[in-house]
């Protein structure tokens, strides 16, 4: 994103960047032509296509000096539109390459043409590779408006895999998806118009040379910023994704929980740290985190109050966008300008880490769902020893998501933390430490219901698939060895990380985090447990319930106030009140 | 006043509201209106813009003109869509607002829950 | 004061009334009636804009279509409205009053402080008309210098066929869209879908010519074809296709795909991907419109009709 755009000798790795777009958009038109019968064989041609096509960029990035730029039509920006590839989008497109894979070869059971009832299928895999083309286009666009369309892309694509079950309830949570979502890219349309009026060009690159901390450039920023966040589903923008992210079959759900939301993150990335890195301040960065913090707790506490397991992980997913925020304040540097440095190689690596890490936890729900015929959280005790795949499959992916090395978690935190040094921001150091307990919390409660025995033998509605349960296995032991792969050709990482796996501190770590998780799951859930009716489990809750009672009383008055913020009238005014308090700040700061 | 001022106020005017009745109309079918009275509003900042941009023997930027144009099929799109959605959601359950309750009952013969 | 000022201010004021009527009056499909009115006049304020291009769109597709998608919502939502959940209370509506207004009066005076200087790409795109051989700016823009976001646009029309469709509940799958519609055969709306669809076909046509040099183009070339096609399907003339057909399905897709084989050509013949050799730009660009124009017409019209219900 860093090279000046000029008339570059044309190679054959930046013909790349077009075939990216091409080869998913050729999909969806054949499989739409082609039909019921032909569509999941178009989808299985496409995604090994697609697959190398990732590779090939990933391949190529290093020997062509990390960027690679492709002149649409030969015109170059301003009146054309550039494609360009860095370091972000080469691992972005890696990530969704393999978690798309993952996810079409869990779903090839489930979205096959049975009986005459071609319709889930012929939607399932066409927005698959929709949502596909989508993507890619917002990792290599370099063009604002160019990012709306791919943008609108991706909402046309996700919002139709909400609804496929055609229940009242996803119909429900589909529509307020759509409408909410819409809102948010209109504000990110109303910045842009800005924008040109001010600098004339809405090339990524151009405008960074162009734009200057002036009024219109920061209500522009504020407005863009808004709208991506209600598109991310940032706390308190996040209305629509508990009901939608849940009500969807297991493999959308991966797709919108793994995938979707990081496409308009990427977005907010690029407008931030490429278009107008000394606009927003230090304000602004510090007020973003702070949401990403409230995400945080109120998800996770939420979370550990759900009754449904689909719903916990749709809760898990609010908290864990919100962690994402936090690297904004971090890649401050001491003038208040946003520096690509390793807060934003944390962000990413954390964003990937939970693209392949709730992709599998969402799959492995469904396997429950589906094996079990439901998914409260209180009566799936036994299903350890009955779907082994499915709950290991969970843990492992708990375990990625929380920070256990060598997940790519962990290497996030710890990048992370060292910027939260390196700045002086010792806050923030507290808030990532509190919220790996957090997520460890709502692992271990599942986990610990689900590894518990059951009195009478568990009966299987149906046997999910091998292949399905391999493919999300797999997606979760991606997660859990991120940590292991050399990032630094792709990402800005200047520090080296020693990553003892197996020393004592790392055991220590694991085990605070564990513990500590645990004391949150057994203080906030206000489930019983069966280990709990042993003697010790008594004498340790008799102890400890003055304190249960406060924590659930406090939890329970944080579940009432995410119902208040998740109406329509209280999230919408919230979307207002958070574009102008970052106009204001944004203000303030210059 | 030139042209650009007056229809620069007109086009915040819409903007805000539209923003207003998205807010507070309970009818979700209200709220899509509400939705194309605000896209309205941006595309006519497009549209002033690219007025304020007129050069070369051309009365209006014809790049701000294509990307509304592209906005405005987008927008129709969207708006066919959530139409679809409304339908069908009056048609299962008889109701048309966007309750805030999440999913609770299921089916269960639902693909891979 | 010049008359144009005031014919402006006019307009203007009579289109915020009617955006104000949209959001306030409380019966859903007047709301629906006076927003196609403030759609139409709209078009009007793109044509003091001098951008005639969008303002054809907007009346077709923004104001036209969009329209008969609302009102025919609006008029089988009736029923519904008693139903409605209360409004919020008053201080909520007070704040959400305040918020709006303090967002548009932040949008107001960014546009107002916008440079006396004002960037544009207008010579850069006269300069370069050249290469397509078209003397229509504005089509020049989409189908050349920005051919991607148009071609991508299109896949979003596409998906939007397909989330409605997958609507459908799964015994009507493959079957035709929206209910059967019997009219009178003698009646006024049978003799208009006789009379006018000779003449929208040519008005069609001619628009989509037209656009390569003037205001026109496959959009609202395509939005005409549309209407006309769903006034016979609404006289009882025609019913809507199967969404099993084969050739509905071939004609949805006809125009991108055309776009992307172009665009392939390009990289083989032409400069680049998306780049028209220059001595076949404009015939090419054409051919690409004419698939563009049926994609359009059968889409919209698609939309308009709703999910597969009947499997007859």
């Amino acid at each position: 994103m860093m090279a000046t755009p000029s008339a570059l000798a044309t190679t054959t790795a930046d013909l790349l960047l077009v075939l990216l777009i091409v080869v998913p958009v050729a999909g969806v038109l054949l499989a739409f032509a082609l039909g019921d019968r032909y569509v999941r064989r178009v989808a299985f041609t496409v995604i090994p296509v697609g697959l190398a096509i990732s590779g090939g960029v990933l391949l190529a990035l290093p020997q062509n000096d990390g960027h690679l730029v492709y002149l649409l039509g030969a015109w170059p920006p301003p009146l054309g539109v550039a494609l360009r590839a860095d370091g972000l989008s080469a691992v972005m497109l890696a990530a969704t390459a393999i978690v798309v894979c993952a996810v079409a070869i869990f779903a090839a059971a489930d979205f096959r043409l049975a009986a005459g009832y071609g319709r889930a299928p012929f939607a399932f895999w066409i927005l698959l590779l929709a949502v596909w083309a989508a993507l890619n286009t917002i990792f290599v666009g370099g063009d604002l408006f160019t990012l709306y369309v791919a943008l609108e892309l991706l909402t046309f694509a996700a919002v139709p895999l909400v609804s496929l079950e055609g229940r009242a309830e996803t119909l429900q949570a589909a529509l307020r998806y759509l409408l909410f979502a819409l809102v948010g890219s209109v504000l990110y349309l109303m910045g842009t118009a800005l924008l040109y009026g001010l600098y004339g060009t809405l090339d990524i690159v151009l405008l960074s040379h162009r734009v200057s901390a002036e009024p219109g450039a920061l209500i522009a920023a504020a407005l863009m910023t808004t709208g991506l966040l209600a598109k991310t589903a940032l706390f308190p923008l996040h209305l629509w994704l508990p009901p939608a992210h849940a009500g969807a079959p297991a493999a959308a759900s991966a797709i919108l929980s793994g995938l979707v939301v990081k496409g308009s993150f990427f977005i907010l990335l690029r407008v931030w740290f490429n278009v107008l890195p000394g606009v927003p301040g230090f304000a602004a960065a510090q007020f973003l985190a702070a949401l990403g913090a409230g995400a945080i707790v109120v998800g996770s506490i939420v979370a550990l109050r759900q009754q449904r397991l689909k719903l916990l992980v749709a809760y898990s997913t609010m908290a864990q966008i919100g962690y994402l925020f936090l690297l904004f304040p971090l890649a401050l540097d001491a003038s208040g300008r946003l520096e690509t440095g390793q807060a934003l190689a944390g962000g990413l690596i954390q964003a990937i880490s939970h693209a392949a890490a709730k992709a599998a936890m969402f799959l492995a729900v469904g396997s429950i769902y589906a094996g079990l015929g439901h998914d409260r959280i209180t009566g799936i005790r036994g299903a350890a020893r009955a779907l082994p795949l499915s709950v290991m499959t969970f843990g492992l992916a708990g375990f990625a998501l929380m920070g256990i090395q060598p997940s790519g978690a962990s290497l996030a935190k710890e990048l992370l933390l060292q910027e939260t040094a390196r700045t002086g921001q010792w806050w923030w150091a507290g808030v990532l430490q509190v919220g790996g307990m957090f997520t460890a919390a709502y692992v271990v409660l599942v986990l610990a219901h689900a590894l518990s025995p059951s009195d009478q033998p568990v009966a299987l509605v149906a046997k999910p698939p091998r292949g399905s349960g391999l493919a999300a296995l797999a997606l979760a032991l991606c997660s859990l060895l991120l940590g292991l792969l050399p990032w630094e050709p792709y990402l800005p990482i200047t520090y080296t990380v020693e990553s003892k796996l197996f020393g004592d501190e790392a055991l220590v770590k694991f085990l605070v985090t564990v513990f500590g998780g645990a004391a949150l799951a057994i203080l906030l859930s206000p489930w019983p447990h069966p280990l709990a009716f042993s003697a010790a489990g008594k004498t340790i809750m008799q102890l400890i319930a003055p304190l249960r009672r406060t924590c659930i009383g406090l939890g329970s008055l944080v579940e009432t106030g995410d119902g208040v913020l998740r109406q329509w009238s209280t999230a919408s005014i919230s979307l207002l009140l958070v574009a102008l308090l970052l106009a204001a700040l944004m203000f303030a700061a210059n | 006043m030139s042209s650009v001022s007056v229809f620069g106020l007109c086009a915040a005017a819409a903007v805000g509201l539209g923003l207003y009745g998205l807010i507070t109309n309970p009818q979700s079918l209200r709220k899509i209106l509400a939705f194309n009275l605000l896209g309205s509003g941006v595309f006519l900042l497009f549209g002033i813009v690219g007025r304020r941009g007129a050069a070369a023997g051309v009365g209006n930027d014809p790049v701000p003109q294509a990307l509304v144009i592209t906005g405005v099929v987008v927008a129709f799109s969207a708006t066919a869509m959530a139409i679809a959605l409304l339908l069908r959601l009056f048609h299962t359950s008889g109701s048309t607002t966007l309750g805030s309750r999440a999913p609770t009952s299921s089916r269960s013969d639902a693909p891979g829950g | 004061m010049s008359i144009a000022t005031v014919f402006e201010i006019a307009l203007a004021a009579v289109v915020l009334g009617l955006a104000i009527w949209t959001i306030a009056v409380p019966e859903t499909y007047s709301a629906t009636v006076g927003f196609v009115a403030y759609g139409l006049l709209v078009a009007l304020i793109w044509v003091r804009l001098d951008a005639v291009d969008v303002a054809l769109t907007e009346a077709a597709i923004g104001g036209g279509l969009g329209g008969v998608v609302l009102l025919g919502a609006a008029a089988r939502l009736r029923d519904a409205e008693a139903t409605a959940a209360e409004r919020p209370d008053r201080s909520t509506r007070l704040i959400a009053a305040i918020l709006s207004a303090s967002i548009a009066a932040a949008l107001a005076f960014a546009i107002l402080i916008l440079p006396d200087y004002a960037p544009t790409l207008a010579p850069a795109v006269v300069a370069n008309a050249g290469a397509t051989g078209m003397a229509n700016p504005v089509t020049n823009v989409l189908m050349a210098f920005r051919g991607l976001d148009t071609m991508l646009e299109k896949v979003v029309l596409l998906l939007a066929v397909v989330g409605v469709w997958s609507l459908a509940s799964d015994r009507a799958w493959g079957g035709r869209p929206g209910p059967r519609h019997e009219a009178d055969p003698n009646g006024v709306l049978a003799f208009l879908a006789r009379l006018l669809p000779p003449a929208g076909i040519v008005v069609g046509i001619y628009m989509l010519w037209t656009g390569a040099d003037h205001p026109g183009g496959a959009f609202q070339g395509g939005a005409v074809l549309a209407s006309m096609w769903l006034l016979v399907i609404m006289a009882g003339l025609a019913d809507t296709p199967p969404v099993s057909s084969r050739w509905l399905r071939f004609i949805l897709v006809a125009g991108p795909c055309l776009f992307l084989v172009v665009g392939l050509g390009g990289l083989c013949f032409g400069a680049a991907f998306l780049a028209y050799p220059v001595a076949f730009a404009k015939p090419l660009i054409l051919g690409i419109e004419v698939a563009m124009i049926l994609t359009i017409a059968a889409t919209l019209a698609l939309l308009l009709a709703g999910a597969p219900e009947r499997n007859t």
